[in-house]
């Protein structure tokens, strides 16, 4: 017994029908819906989301055993061995998913209404939004891999044509096709899991596949599980398919936002987090999740810790955080809802943080160098407010949402291994330390430049930093809003709730009902808290203290350096593999031209003595090969006719 | 005998290639496309009434009895169905695209384009609806003389060269295959009654080293065809110097031969010697596919790029059909299908940019997009059902040939899923190079400075509905897949090979 007898739910594919046809009519549309393309791209991200939340509250009044629901619409392929059908599982962790991805949504097309104002692109750009709603809802919502891999590739082709949005920028047009690409290298372990997935267990629908999963043997179970990882790096810029993510700043900053932290780069969480079937069954797949979260979340740190651009610098915390989620998701049991826990409670402050530093590109002429910022907080009030919460959140400053979040994911790591513990709680540190540097470069301390009317004898950039309008602070606002109260508004709640589908195994197991209880008690806590501490400290001593920052970077030390370099992740996969890669097409192309074609043209010319009629057709004697072709089909003709009267 | 509905579907448009010559000279184009348009109408209900009436058409007349030949057209099977439907819708929106384009001179009309256009359509029909080796190695060979003109007489500078190398692949193949055709024959005869019907020959046994003998020879024909490196060479150059209609033609329809009679006549004629081959046609699928894709990155020529790609695509399709999955099988054959449409997207859409700019030189582009966004996305978009997007029906297709294909051979198919990543790289690296960027000084002056060189009504048209039908097969692909399965289970149990069973379901 389910919900998919109810109007809601048996529609549910509306859900993903909705901002589809919004995107379809946008871009079809193209500059004929240039004055009401927005609006109508925000009433579709609005719809989805009064639809989800009624679908939501649904679920909500339902008993428990009854939530999970699947509703089938068509039958996709049916070929052979295969049944793969067209069909939602709208349960108790697809339905956050969706309230996440349309809520968030909706507040980012709303701040886009303002922030892409001067933009002849707008309705396209609303297009793009849209199709990134719907493939991202159609991920979370299918009820198997290779519907799932549609909203995979169909996201993965939203953030492309987002990060590229300005294609006359090379850097723009490169940052998207390297996103692609990467994104491509992970997908081809989708792949190769889903094809281990039929041959084993002969389906891809989830039902069937957890439902085998403690039948396939542990060596193929893994293998599966790591294709899987490999997949999750690629979506969600985790070490070694990582390198994307921070060309992929190059998009407008609400993308960012909203694929590239809040939404899209989380994906990977999810989906190891819905296949823990699979990984509970192979414990050698999980701990490579664990070891590969733990290591981009370090690695993300640390690019955070280093970069001036302020875009950049929060695309590395989010690698990072992303990387406390996969720590927990491999960690598994009733860590998996700490990692959508902290999924959610980030898509809100890093979102939020986002768009903050949007409106704080907005007021200063798109330039996003936080050295030549400073002293913002006065011009910007609600801006440096709503980001002051983002970063209270995602320090973890007591009560506010990341610490709940953040802290059963550190408790959970000790737990699992204290090596694994002690980097989480090294990551709290750093976190607390360039997030403090990122406040104080850009809010605080003195200003690194001028407003127009001023004299300007240092000669610092011209700027005149404004509050952004209210279709950009109201989404601000929101958000911060959440950022400061979803923690304690979900604490005591989502464990119960996901439980039934992330941890069926111990039903009677409560694990975290008591967390705001449990995270002042346990010393662990404490700890984390201190170290925290340490970090603002830290921050506050090389960038506070009303310190003269300088316009241009100094030399940096070894470890920023490196931090800079972004661990020097391009350098190594352009010198491992794309420059060889590169040689290598070339030299195909080359001897495919010199010695293929070479030694078929040559024996062609030699065995048929044709080489002087060759010479002879480049020169466009067509004609009386005409005439010659016209002779031999009626000479084959007659020898035909000849036969049949024979 | 009832009505020879399949005779006359492929007689239609040679019959309008007829007409082409007599009627007045400017309403040739329009009674060109009228006949492509019948035909297509006359082919999608012909396919309606075969798959969902159930209807069979097939036609068998003695034509040369000493030969033991037929004039034999069907059953239409989900084989012969898809490539029926490629063909007839195919070809109108080809002439429109090529509508202003072919009139080059007296001697080289539009007429005459359309007229040939229309031949090679004919014959292709009739090589997919045979029933009849003779019958196909005579429209299989027929097709290259309209192919052979069409280049050689609308084509770029080096024209005449390209026709010629694709007529002497051609007949190099032909040769080989008419070698098959009378060795097929003479085991035939040698059985029992000579007979060349496909029905009859499935009973012969060529299940020995002769049969080896000529079962090779047609995979050689047909490789060339395809065509599989080491034979491809002649494609690049074809799809250089054609025409994008003329190119997408060759690609979309007429290479099909090649995977086709792989399928009709390898797989089924000779089960036996294909099941021996299976192994060693995947790991040469798997060396096309991989080399087509690598000299498609580094190709310096848009229409060179898109013939490479199709050089890995067919590595796909030869992967598919030789690993005797009922899914890989069924792959192939949507794959040949969509295919015919993404290329043709592709060809068309680079034509499209050499109309304006005058070379397929893609480091003579830049920044195409600001000038032309329709057309900009219209290749990216046709660029994406080739790199097999979900969502386009080539991602169903190449999905069922990888994972298919996995049950069979896990490492060789494994390693096939690299194509995903590189297809994803001659594709945007193209788009990347082409329409990104700063719009350069030659684009603005061959492109006007603003949007109103972009896709005119009737180029939107030729492309639009191709989209559109990739898109609707991508959700919705089992309305073809029904048949093709159909078909795909009945050609393994002609190989005599059972679908591997997964694992756990073994075991239970």
């Amino acid at each position: 017994m389910d919900l998919s007898h109810t109007i809601m739910f048996s529609y549910a594919w509306l859900l993903i029908a909705i901002p589809l046809a919004g995107a379809t009519i946008l871009l079809l549309l193209g500059s004929a819906a240039k004055k009401w393309g927005h609006w109508l791209g925000t009433a579709v991200a609005l719809a989805s989301f009064v639809y989800g939340a009624c679908l939501f509250a649904e679920m909500f009044l339902a008993p428990a055993e009854q939530r999970a629901t699947d509703v089938p619409v068509y039958t996709l392929i049916d070929v052979g061995t295969w049944h793969v059908t067209f069909g939602l599982l709208i349960d108790q962790l697809s339905v956050l998913f969706i309230l996440l991805i349309t809520g968030v949504g909706s507040l980012i097309h709303i701040y886009s209404i303002g922030y892409m104002a001067h933009d002849e692109r707008r309705s396209r750009f609303f297009g793009y939004l849209n199709l990134f709603i719907a493939a991202m809802l159609l991920l979370v919502t299918a009820d198997s891999y290779l519907l799932m891999f549609f909203g995979w590739e169909g996201v993965g082709l939203a953030s492309y044509l987002l990060i590229s949005f300005w294609q006359e920028r090379p850097a723009a047009a490169a940052a998207g096709k390297k996103a692609f690409v990467m994104n491509r290298i992970g997908d081809l372990g989708v792949i190769l899991a889903m094809s281990l997935l039929f041959t084993t267990v002969g389906s891809v629908q989830y039902s069937e596949v957890f439902a085998a999963a403690n039948r396939i043997p542990v060596a193929t179970a893994t293998l599966i599980g790591f294709f899987l990882l490999l997949g999750a790096c690629g979506k969600s810029a985790q070490v070694p398919l990582q390198a994307w993510l921070l060309d992929a700043m190059e998009g407008p900053t609400p993308v960012s936002a909203l694929i590239h932290a809040a939404t899209m780069v989380t994906a990977g969480v999810y989906v190891i987090t819905r296949s823990g079937a699979i990984f509970d069954h192979a414990p050698a797949a999980a701990t490579g999740v664990v070891i590969v979260g733990t290591v981009t979340m370090l690695a993300g740190a640390w690019i955070g810790t280093s970069k001036d651009d302020i875009k950049k610098a929060l695309a590395g915390s989010t690698m990072s955080q992303i990387g406390y989620m996969m720590m927990a998701a491999g960690i598994g049991g009733p860590a998996y809802a700490y990692a959508i826990f902290h999924l959610l409670t980030h898509g809100f402050f890093k979102a939020n943080m986002f768009l903050g530093a949007g409106s704080v590109m907005h007021g200063m002429d798109d330039d996003v160098n936080m050295r030549r910022m400073g002293g913002l907080a006065k011009f910007m009030r609600i801006t440096t407010v709503t980001f002051a919460m983002g970063y209270l959140a995602i320090i973890g400053f007591p009560l506010f949402s990341g610490f709940f979040s953040k802290d059963h994911i550190i408790v959970a790591a000790f737990g699992y291994n204290p090596v694994i513990g002690i980097c989480a709680m090294i990551g709290a540190l750093i976190t607390a330390y360039y997030m403090t540097r990122m406040m104080l470069l850009t809010f605080y301390g003195k200003r690194r430049w001028v407003e127009p009317q001023e004299a300007n004898p240092n000669r610092l950039p011209v700027r005149h930093p404004h509050e952004s309008p209210l279709t950009m602070t109201i989404p601000l606002i929101v958000l911060a809003l959440f950022s400061i109260g979803a923690g304690l508004l979900m604490n005591h709640w989502i464990g119960q709730w996901l439980h039934p589908v992330t941890d069926p195994a111990h039903p009677h197991e409560v694990t975290f009902g008591e967390g705001l209880i449990e995270a002042f008690t346990n010393p662990l806590a404490w700890i984390t808290l201190v170290l925290v501490a340490i970090g603002i400290g830290l921050g506050w001593l090389v960038f506070g203290r009303n310190r003269d920052i300088p316009l241009e970077a100094p030399r940096p030390n070894l470890a920023e350096q490196i931090g800079r370099n972004d661990l020097y992740g391009d350098a190594i996969n352009n010198a491992a593999v794309v420059h060889p890669f590169l040689a290598g097409t070339e030299g195909v192309a080359k001897a495919d031209e010199g010695i293929i074609d070479g030694v078929a043209v040559g024996s062609a010319g030699v065995i048929g003595g044709l080489s002087t009629q060759l010479k002879r057709a480049q020169t466009g004697y067509v004609r009386s090969y005409a005439v010659t072709m016209t002779a031999g089909v009626i000479v084959v003709g007659l020898v035909l006719i000849l036969g049949q009267l024979a | 005998m009832s009505f020879p509905l399949l005779t006359v579907l492929a007689v239609l448009p040679l019959f309008g290639a007829a007409v082409l010559l007599i009627v007045p000279k400017p309403m040739a184009r329009q009674v060109g496309l009228v006949f492509a348009l019948a035909t297509l109408v006359l082919g999608v209900v012909t396919a309606l009434l075969a798959t969902v009436g159930g209807r069979d058409f097939s036609e068998t007349l003695v034509w040369i009895k000493t030969f033991g030949a037929h004039w034999a057209l069907g059953p239409v099977d989900g084989l012969a169905l898809v490539m029926v439907l490629a063909t007839v819708i195919l070809v109108p929106f080809l002439l429109i695209a090529e509508w202003n384009t072919v009139d080059l001179d007296d001697k080289w009309s539009a007429r005459i384009y359309f007229a040939l256009v229309l031949v090679t359509e004919s014959l292709a029909l009739f090589a997919f609806l045979a029933n009849d080796l003779l019958l196909f190695y005579v429209f299989f060979e027929a097709t290259l003389i309209p192919m052979y003109f069409l280049i050689g007489g609308f084509g770029g500078k080096r024209r005449g060269y390209a026709a010629i190398k694709f007529l002497l692949f051609g007949l190099g193949g032909g040769l080989i295959m008419l070698a098959a055709v009378v060795g097929a024959g003479a085991m035939s005869a040698r059985q029992g009654t000579l007979s060349l019907l496909y029905s009859d020959l499935r009973l012969v046994d060529f299940n020995n080293g002769f049969g080896m003998a000529i079962f090779v020879c047609f995979l050689i024909a047909f490789a060339l065809k395809n065509p599989m490196v080491p034979f491809h060479t002649w494609l690049p150059d074809a799809a250089e110097e054609g025409t994008p209609g003329s190119s997408a033609l060759l690609v979309g329809v007429l290479d099909k031969l090649g995977t086709f009679g792989m399928i009709r006549v390898c797989l089924e004629l000779f089960p036996d010697a294909s099941r021996q081959a299976g192994q060693i046609m995947v790991l040469l699928g798997l060396i096309s596919m991989i080399w087509g894709a690598m000299a498609a990155i580094a190709q310096k020529n848009l229409m060179r790029m898109i013939a490479f790609t199709s050089v890995s695509h067919f590595g796909f399709i030869v992967i598919g059909i030789f690993s005797f999955t009922t899914v890989s099988l069924s792959g192939a054959m949507f794959y040949m299908f969509g295919h015919a449409f993404s290329t043709a997207i592709l060809f068309l859409a680079a034509g499209f940019l050499v109309r304006r700019r005058g070379t397929a030189e893609i480091a003579a582009y830049g920044g195409v997009q600001k000038v032309a966004p329709m057309l900009a996305a219209v290749f990216l978009i046709g660029g994406l059902s080739s790199l097999a997007l979900p969502g386009f029906s080539s991602f169903v297709a190449e999905f069922m040939v990888i994972a298919g294909s996995f049950a069979r051979h896990p490492i060789l198919a494994g390693i096939s899923s690299i194509g995903v990543v590189l297809s994803a790289m001659y594709i945007l690296g193209t788009y990347q190079k082409v329409f990104t960027g700063p719009v350069t000084d030659q684009v603005v002056n061959t492109f006007g400075a603003d949007t109103r060189r972009d896709l005119s009504w009737r180029e939107r048209i030729a492309v639009g509905p191709l989209i559109a039908l990739l898109l609707f097969f991508g959700f919705f692909p089992q309305p073809l897949l029904a048949p093709i399965a159909d078909t795909a289970a009945t050609t393994m149990h002609q190989v005599g090979l059972a679908d591997p069973t997964p694992t756990l379901k073994g075991n239970n």
